[in-house]
């Protein structure tokens, strides 16, 4: 698909123009109605605090959960929080593709010259969820705090890098659902395993699954990279010896993994796309 | 010489067992006018999705400004236009402007060559009244000259529309058939449009598509439509009181003629009649001989009724 000659190569500023302009008018209709953007906000904060209310309860009955205390669990808490949030800000709404095929918006997508899973990525972003990334700010803040780390260049470093890859992980996971709902009936239900279930999974210790649900969460689908390994090293623990240390490193080879997967998945259910009814 | 801005050749596509398009091939030359029409699920939109890339053929081949549509789909958004009217391609919780903003972007035009260009077409269209409005609150009318203005912004070659008069009524459908028609004589835009409305035919088209049950069952000019199909005339006379009556007794009994309308008790009467089997000359001296003729209309057929027959006779 290359740009017919004579088409002046465009820098990166004009290239990301098109969403640039969508964005900002989404994020202007969001807040023109803004009693109901503060209730919204309100509400994805109580479900921050409520997913937060079952660490608090586990602790509440024993000490060390999974070879971690509450501080350390609640960095591992936090920080999957944080980007799955992130990610579910920015494309979360990719899971709504089942109604957006039905308003024929997809055919839209395809008369547009831009790429569709680009157009549908930004085509809508919640900041109502920044509700919920506030909660996981202030508890990774609270968390790191209560465990005591001894801070270097390098972990700053990690935890960033984690940051940055674990949200890449959930929005690569958010596509997946996205891409299967083309050719899945009744998709959301099998595809919510994937996203809320792969959330749910990074914000645990890893040490409390079996070995085979470990290895899924780690080499399938690998969201023990988001929270548990990073935390590992940034609070100096010794781990489980399950996967050696140096891993935690790896988190952005295994969101590279993760777009890998995402990529296919999209691709096989465009293909799949039987036009929106009409 | 030019390319051809749509051809197609053998084009077939299947759903499962059904084969909504079967070997389908016809070229459009630019600034053509076409109608494509057929009735509903002929495989009209499945065509329109074939041709502008949201589809991938079962066999065949396409070609939309000689572009491969699936393999060269940006390249060839920049070209065409295309108009769901069923459903928007409009931001719907935005005021109208938003959206021709966002597509000036969304086509690299330069900010300053798209607000002139969006300003034309809301004079043309006559928008001005609404564009701070959000698209949501819009008429049924108002939101369909947007979506046109929208397909519009970035002067395509090709403009595609999918039932574009659908629910309007008679005066908004009549500015869209002069807009369109002055955009094509203006601009030299191709024009592709289905529709169930043979106003939007005779009024915009000078080629008319039929397709039916997948398949091509005509291709040629409107009134080479009707001569197919062998659709019958209508004789319309005013016919003078006879002496003593009121009116005029009803014309029943004329040799290959049926009595299809009669008004001012008997004095303008409609009889129909298929020119294949009697003539106009035949059905007239048989009216003379039952009543005084003081005038008489032959009307063209009725082309709803006209494709009617061709989807009757198919099945």
């Amino acid at each position: 698909m290359a740009e017919p000659a004579g088409r002046p190569t465009l820098s990166v500023g004009e290239r990301l123009r098109p969403y640039r302009v969508i964005l900002g008018a989404r994020m202007r209709a969001q807040r023109q109605y803004r009693a109901s953007f503060v209730t919204d906000i309100v509400g994805t904060l109580l479900v921050g605090v409520t997913e937060f209310a079952e660490v608090w309860g586990v602790f509440h009955n024993v000490p060390v959960f999974g070879g971690l205390t509450y501080g350390q669990a609640i960095v591992v808490f936090a920080l999957s929080n944080l980007c799955f949030s992130l990610a579910d800000m920015l494309v979360g709404h990719l899971d709504t593709l089942p109604q957006v095929i039905r308003a024929g918006q997809v055919d839209a997508y395809y008369v547009r010259p831009l790429p569709v899973l680009a157009q549908f990525m930004t085509s809508d972003i919640s900041l109502r969820r920044i509700g919920r990334l506030a909660v996981a700010l202030v508890l990774l803040v609270v968390g790191l705090a209560m465990a005591q780390v001894a801070w270097s260049p390098a972990k700053g470093a990690l935890l960033v890098l984690s940051t940055v890859s674990g949200t890449v992980i959930f929005s690569a996971l958010f596509t997946v659902a996205g891409g299967a709902q083309f050719f899945l009936i009744n998709g959301p239900e099998f595809t919510n395993g994937f996203t809320y279930g792969g959330s749910y999974s990074a914000q645990q210790p890893q040490p409390i699954f079996p070995d085979p649900v470990r290895i899924f969460w780690t080499f399938v689908i690998p969201t023990a990279f988001v929270a548990y390994l990073p935390t590992i090293v940034l609070l100096d623990l010794p781990g489980d010896g399950f996967v050696p240390r140096w891993l935690a490193w790896a988190s952005p080879a295994a969101a590279l993994a993760s777009c890998a997967l995402a990529g296919l998945v999209w691709r096989f259910g465009t293909r799949h796309y039987q036009g929106g009814g009409g | 010489m030019a390319t051809q801005i749509i051809e197609t050749r053998d084009l077939v596509r299947e759903y499962k067992k059904l084969r909504a398009v079967d070997h389908i091939s016809f070229t459009v030359e630019p600034g053509e006018a076409v109608g494509y029409i057929g009735a509903n699920g002929a495989g009209k939109s499945t065509t329109i999705k074939m041709l502008t890339g949201i589809l991938r053929p079962t066999s065949g081949l396409v070609r939309t400004c000689g572009r491969d549509p699936l393999r060269e789909r940006i390249a060839l958004a920049r070209e065409i236009g295309v108009v769901f009217g069923q459903r928007s391609q409009l931001w719907w919780d935005l005021p109208l402007q938003e959206s021709f903003t966002i597509l000036g972007a969304i086509h690299r035009l330069d900010p300053a060559v798209a607000r002139v260009r969006s300003g034309e077409l809301v004079d043309l269209l006559e928008m001005g009244g609404f564009l701070s409005t959000p698209v949501r609150q819009l008429s049924l009318g108002q939101r369909m000259r947007a979506e046109i203005a929208a397909s519009l912004i970035h002067r395509p070659r090709l403009l595609i529309l999918d039932e574009p008069t659908i629910g309007l009524d008679v005066l908004s459908k009549q500015r869209l058939r002069d807009f369109l028609g002055a955009e094509r004589r203006e601009h030299g835009t191709t024009l592709l449009l289905t529709t169930h409305d043979m106003g939007d035919i005779e009024r915009l088209c000078d080629r008319v598509l039929v397709v039916d049950h997948g398949r091509l069952a005509y291709d040629g000019t409107l009134s080479g439509l009707a001569k197919t199909v062998g659709a019958e005339r209508v004789m319309v006379v005013d016919l003078a009181p006879q002496a003593g009556h009121e009116g005029v007794a009803e014309l029943r009994d004329i040799p290959g003629a049926a009595l299809v309308g009669v008004e001012g008790e008997g004095t303008r009467q409609h009889l129909a009649f298929d020119p294949q089997a009697t003539s106009a000359g035949a059905v007239l001296a048989a009216v003379s001989a039952r009543a005084d003729v003081l005038d008489l209309a032959i009307e063209e057929p009725d082309i709803e009724d006209v494709v009617r027959r061709i989807y009757a006779a198919s099945r």
